[in-house]
């Protein structure tokens, strides 16, 4: 009964918090509103005992990819008043289509329901079973290959921002490292053959030799 | 415990809302992305919901290869951002009409 309490009342907070995400004026609001989502989220998934992907949508989500959303609409200068000129022109439109888009689900899965036993809910999971073990397992034997690729695709996207956003400055002085490597001897030192001379007569000087 | 119904209720509602956000948000680039990442939740939701449900652990695998295409995707996504920023010192959709001839 008490997880069901909670469910409803993180099932407000999300709707409320996804609302007011794609309304509020400010796109930093938006982000911040964005980020409670994605907390309620992980919140909603722990209570269906999914506790791995809950604690990665926290550390992948809120910690890394809207960090990165805030840093981004913090460091553009965008006006907002520009942008948001004429946004009451399409509202009704898209409220019109979200009204659609929840009507067909909730009657699929209405009429799908109605003679299956899907009421009741999962079965609880014993209480030495770990979801991230589980997981893991899978992930490692299973799902190898694709694990391995999207390490890739993450290395892909890694390499494809930084070369997107590094700009060149003038005036930057960089080395040059096949310059560095394909440099030989005889181009920094010169040694020359000199006889030695004879020592002055009252005081030697040190003899110089070419370095 | 939760029945399945609910679960997919609140994910269709989440879904409905992010398309409503890439109507009414339609100019603001940023926003069109944020969006993006919310319907990947709600459909994140539905997979999560499922895989309990069914007690099938290979949907939870899945939603987490969605999470890092999702966050590649965001990357990359921002990065053209900053680029388009500093190129055109705007990041309203309209102003991107190039292509249009």
């Amino acid at each position: 009964m008490l997880v069901q309490v909670l469910f409803w009342i993180f099932a407000s907070v999300l709707a409320i918090s996804a609302l007011g995400m794609i309304t509020v004026r400010n796109p930093v609001h938006s982000a911040l509103l964005l980020v409670l989502c994605f907390f309620t989220s992980a919140a909603i998934w722990l209570l269906i005992e999914a506790e791995f992907l809950a604690v990665v949508l926290i550390l992948v989500y809120v910690g890394a990819v809207m960090v990165l959303f805030l840093f981004v609409v913090m460091m553009l200068d965008i006006n907002v008043e520009e942008v948001r000129a004429r946004v009451t022109r399409y509202a009704l439109f898209g409220g019109v289509v979200a009204g659609v888009v929840v009507f067909e689900m909730v009657s699929v899965v209405w009429t799908r329901s109605l003679g299956v036993d899907v009421t009741t809910g999962a079965q609880g999971q014993p209480a030495n079973y770990s979801n991230t073990a589980e997981l893991g397992t899978l992930l490692y034997t299973k799902y190898v290959y694709p694990f391995e690729l999207a390490a890739v695709l993450l290395l892909i996207a890694i390499v494809a921002a930084i070369s997107l956003t590094m700009r060149k400055r003038a005036g930057l002085r960089q080395q040059n490292v096949a310059k560095q490597v394909a440099v030989r001897r005889e181009d920094r030192v010169r040694i020359i053959k000199m006889p030695a001379e004879k020592p002055a007569a009252a005081e030697p000087a040190p003899t110089e030799k070419g370095a | 415990m939760i029945p399945l119904n609910w679960l997919l209720i609140v994910s269709s509602v989440l879904f409905a809302i992010s398309v409503a956000g890439m109507f009414i948000n339609r100019k603001n680039l940023i926003l069109l992305l944020m969006c993006v990442e919310l319907l990947l939740l709600a459909v994140n939701f539905n997979f999560v919901a499922f895989s309990r449900y069914l007690n099938d652990i290979n949907g939870q695998i899945f939603v987490f290869f969605v999470l890092t295409v999702a966050a590649a995707e965001s990357a990359i996504g921002l990065a053209i951002l900053v680029v388009l920023f500093r190129e055109r010192r705007s990041i309203n959709v309209e102003d991107l009409s190039t292509l249009k001839g």
